[in-house]
């Protein structure tokens, strides 16, 4: 009976999705507990958006941000991670609906970087938002899924050898 | 859920449903080696052999380089298990940065609220 009540009285969490769709896309969906003014407010207000773009877990400092949000204009976050060099991303607005749709362009890998949509869907006071990433083309995905692997190589042998003594085991 | 292009979960799995295939596999994890090295334990032809590594390279475990006339492989870039563990890092980033946007909005319900009732 305890363990229930601490559950009931724990913040809902949303689970949050990550789904290939297709060799050139990442969508990314989760429900946030309020409208979609504040939730796009959240998203174009600078001094909200560095509120919660980098969480701390991430352990990078957001060193600036700055945000022109309508079509045309210029976005710029600078990172710091640990005694590191600063990393720039930046890019430029490509759609701008208040309350429901922003498209951005993610030019800091140079030219034919990821396009990325979200949009923000009202429901019953919630707001469900659906977010694309899509790449030039399918290498230009895998190449960002394998130059996120390059520090578990190990791993990936040690995952592949279980992958197969499963399917010696069922075979 | 993480949920995987069709196409190339069905290569996979055609990949591995096979012994020597998945022999081959564990052989590439431990070093790489050319078509003939594998031809030569697994006790098979050269064009046997070729097929087989034909199979994983189309479903991207196995990659192949020639190099003079030797037709190197080692095991592919990516495998399945690669990009779901993959997929799940990039889940839990995003979730945690969803985690904090909820808090940011809770606040500035918390202050519409407030506003609300000081007029």
């Amino acid at each position: 009976m305890a363990a229930r009540s601490e559950i009931e009285s724990a913040p809902t969490t949303n689970p949050t999705t990550v789904d290939r769709k297709s060799e050139r896309e990442l969508v990314v969906t989760r429900t946030v507990n309020g409208p979609a003014r504040l939730v796009f407010e959240a998203w174009s207000k600078p001094e909200l958006f560095k509120q919660w773009w980098v969480p701390k877990s991430f352990g990078l400092s957001l060193l600036s941000c700055e945000q022109d949000v309508r079509v045309g204009g210029q976005y710029r976050l600078v990172f710091r991670h640990g005694a590191s060099e600063p990393m720039a991303f930046f890019g430029r607005y490509l759609e701008v609906v208040p309350h429901s749709r922003l498209s951005w362009t993610n030019e800091e890998g140079g030219d034919g970087g990821p396009i990325t949509t979200v949009t923000f869907e009202e429901i019953a006071g919630k707001t469900r938002l659906v977010l694309h990433e899509l790449y030039a083309s399918k290498q230009a995905l895998d190449a960002a899924v394998a130059s996120g692997e390059k520090s578990c190589i190990g791993e990936t042998f040690a995952q592949l050898d279980e992958l197969l003594v499963t399917l010696g085991a069922s075979a | 859920m993480v949920k995987f292009e069709q196409a190339g979960l069905d290569a996979s799995f055609a990949a591995l449903s096979d012994a020597t295939r998945r022999g081959v596999l564990e052989q590439l994890g431990r070093s790489d080696a050319s078509i003939t090295d594998l031809a030569e334990k697994f006790q098979m032809t050269l064009a046997g052999m070729m097929k087989h590594v034909g199979v994983l390279e189309q479903a991207g475990l196995v990659t192949t380089e020639k190099v003079g006339r030797v037709r190197n492989c080692k095991l592919g870039a990516r495998t399945l298990e690669e990009e779901a563990a993959w997929l799940d890092r990039h889940r839990q980033l995003w979730a945690s940065r969803f985690d904090a946007l909820d808090e940011v909005v809770e606040q500035l319900k918390r202050k519409e609220k407030n506003n609300g009732r000081k007029k």
